[in-house]
């Protein structure tokens, strides 16, 4: 402003000033943006495109020290190790562009069993998050409700652990000789006088499938379920806060109404509170899909991917990649494919999210 | 407006409308105990977890593993609490030096991210240049991605560095300071995404007004909207501290030294393979003393950490 002022005809001033004043405003904004730009450029962007390259070598524990000769171009390769080289489809097999050479690496590998199990851990989760979540946040906006303010400050309280405390604790409480879930059962089996051996079970070890064929080529054993219910207990407090914050916005006409036209609880449940519910539900389900997928401490802390790798997901896998493998580049490419999963998976809830939208309106 | 909202009407409306609402409220009893039930049976498996471990803690037997079930410690003792405060895992480091070790890593990260962050936070927000879109474009694109999705780059990048201050040497890949530049590869874009969703609520009103009485965009920023901010700084340096409070990826793959190792690779150590014999009392004393201090603190912005992360994403 103050520049516009004094650039008037009557005071001539040089082409360079001119244009200098006129793009102070442009220049604090790249200004501001300097810092950040600086150093998520050489910490966030700069590994990230050195992670492209290195995906493309066979960076190894070889070419770790400095004076070490840098390592080796191998174009696709890497990629082509961590895809397998046939792939069953209704029984008949057909041949990919991937060697599958990873898995003579790595026991127990397979790229799209570990995928498949990702998804499946993901979307079994979720959906049990919003459903609990939201019945819990419907009882407590019960009207005449005793308690309810106690009831909602001790609901909130797994929010408040971190991860790492969360799937340690319950490692230990699944744990067969001495954990308390086991202890739990067989004391409550004990007043039915089932013997407590029954209740020895090897949560997290055994190999056994317990509901088979679920997903084909998908093994879940024990340690899912364990796990399934640790991200149960974790996760619906979140999606009770936001439930309860729409519930409470949604007018007590609209219930009054509907009785008053004949419609019955489950009609005003399926017609009122779920689409009034839906603009705030759908923003955090995407934030529990994308978090669950990536749900490293809990996969990590309590199975360790195990056993025999089949309770793995997608970032653990890397992580042990490059941990216990030094397979740095076959690390690289794996997140590099993590990353297009997760592209595409965004793309995915994002499209879901904007259908659903404009369906309400 | 305030006057009418205490005109003589209107309390007679409120009045009636409450009576109204009171009458309606009461639930009958046999609904009433049923709910209870329902609502007692979730306190229980929500507080389960804790009570075992605030048992195991506490209780003076001083046992490996637990070998009955019970809620209820016989007696309460400190003396897991005294271990770990002397010495929670085989290697010779003290609790608080393990604290420390965590406390310089979280409030290294939180400071420094929240510092750029509100510095970029108020470009995107409050100007208007060609590339803004694309820039903020690549912010989100890197929070989708899971931290530990860049650890082999980084791991390697950092290796490659060596740094001698006077007659002080070390490779930063194998030091806090390395662990607190991946952590903060992580932390700054959720600390600029989520200072933005916070200014984009501030009204633009006091600045435009500002503004027209010549104020700069300098001044603007300093006077005006980090004043205003200040809460949603507070709640994001909580958040990026919360993070790194229990960082392990990073440390547990970085880290070689015990006396650089944190609280989190500690209480892990009590668990994993590594745990030997460290008896579950000392484990869930150990992680009791973890899990407080962030708790505490979440329990207090609880509030306004939950409305700051869905105006983010309800946006």
């Amino acid at each position: 402003m103050a520049g516009a002022t004094q650039s008037l005809p009557t005071k001539p001033v040089s082409p360079f000033l001119a244009w200098w004043r006129r793009t102070s405003y442009t220049r604090a904004a790249y200004l501001y943006l300097v810092p950040a730009a600086i150093v998520m450029g050489v910490i966030t962007f700069y590994p990230m495109f050195y992670q492209v390259w290195m995906s493309f070598t066979d960076f190894g524990i070889k070419n770790l020290r400095r004076d070490a000769p840098p390592p080796n171009y191998v174009g696709l390769q890497n990629y082509k190790d961590i895809f397998p080289d046939k792939i069953k489809l209704f029984g008949n097999e057909i041949d990919t562009f991937g060697t599958g050479k990873l898995a003579a690496k790595v026991q127990n590998f397979n790229f799209l069993r570990i995928l498949g199990f990702n998804l499946i851990w993901t979307f079994a989760n979720v959906p049990f998050h919003v459903i609990i979540g939201v019945l819990v946040a419907m009882l407590l906006n019960t009207q005449g409700l005793w308690l309810k303010k106690i009831y909602r400050a001790i609901y909130v309280f797994p929010m408040l652990l971190p991860w790492l405390v969360v799937a340690t604790v319950w490692r230990n409480m699944f744990d067969q000789d001495s954990g308390s879930i086991n202890l739990l059962l067989a004391t409550v089996g004990g007043w039915f006088g089932v013997p407590a051996e029954v209740f020895r079970i090897r949560w997290m070890e055994s190999i056994e499938i317990p509901i088979k064929g679920f997903f084909p080529g998908v093994p879940l054993p024990l340690s899912f379920y364990a796990m399934l219910l640790t991200n149960l207990w974790m996760g619906w407090p979140f999606m009770t806060i936001v439930a309860t914050g729409a519930l409470q916005s949604i007018p007590k006409d609209l219930y009054e109404a509907a009785s008053i036209d004949g419609a019955n609880g489950v009609q005003q449940f399926f017609k009122i509170t779920v689409p009034l519910l839906r603009p705030a539900m759908i923003p955090a389900t995407m934030v529990g899909i994308i978090t669950t997928f990536n749900l490293f401490s809990c996969i990590f802390f309590m199975s360790g991917g195990g056993p025999l790798r089949m309770t793995e997901i997608l970032v653990t896998t890397a992580y042990d990649l490059v941990r216990a493998q030094r397979l740095y580049g076959m690390a690289a490419a794996f997140c590099v494919i993590i990353f297009f999963v997760l592209l595409i998976l965004t793309l995915i809830t994002n499209r879901i999210t904007k259908a659903t939208e404009r369906y309400d309106a | 407006m305030p006057e009418s909202k205490f005109s003589l009407k209107n309390i007679f409306r409120r009045k009636s409308g409450g009576g109204f609402v009171e009458q309606e409220r009461r639930l009958p009893l046999g609904k009433q105990i049923l709910l209870q039930l329902v609502c007692l049976f979730v306190a229980f498996t929500v507080l389960f977890p804790l009570m075992w471990v605030v048992s195991l803690s506490l209780d003076p037997r001083n046992i490996a593993r637990p070998t009955e079930f019970r809620l209820i410690p016989p007696g309460a003792s400190l003396d897991a609490y005294k271990r770990v405060l002397d010495q929670p895992t085989a290697n010779p480091v003290k609790f608080w030096e393990l604290a420390r070790n965590q406390f310089f890593l979280a409030s290294g990260t939180a400071i420094f991210s929240v510092l750029i962050g509100i510095l970029a936070a108020y470009s995107f927000s409050r100007f208007e240049y060609p590339g803004r879109r694309g820039i903020m474009l690549g912010v989100v694109t890197v929070l989708m991605l899971p931290s530990i999705a860049t650890m082999a780059p980084l791991f390697v990048l950092l290796n490659s560095i060596n740094i001698t201050i006077g007659d002080l040497s070390f490779n930063l890949r194998n030091s806090l300071f390395g662990v607190g530049i991946a952590i903060a590869a992580g932390q700054l874009p959720f600390a600029i995404w989520n200072l933005k969703g916070y200014l984009d609520t501030i009204p633009r009103e006091l600045e435009e007004a500002a503004r027209i009485d010549g104020a700069s965009p300098n001044q603007l920023f300093v006077r005006i909207v980090l004043p205003l901010a200040t809460p949603a700084l507070a709640v994001t340096a909580f958040l990026a501290f919360n993070a790194s409070w229990t960082e392990f990826g990073f440390s547990w793959l970085f880290l070689s030294n015990p006396k650089d190792f944190t609280l989190a690779m500690s209480l892990w150590n009590m668990v994993g393979q590594f745990s030997g014999d460290t008896p579950w009392s000392v484990f869930s004393a150990m992680a009791l003393m973890v899990a407080m201090p962030v708790a505490i603190v979440y329990l207090m912005l609880q509030k306004y950490i939950v409305s700051g992360l869905t105006i983010g994403s309800v946006k």
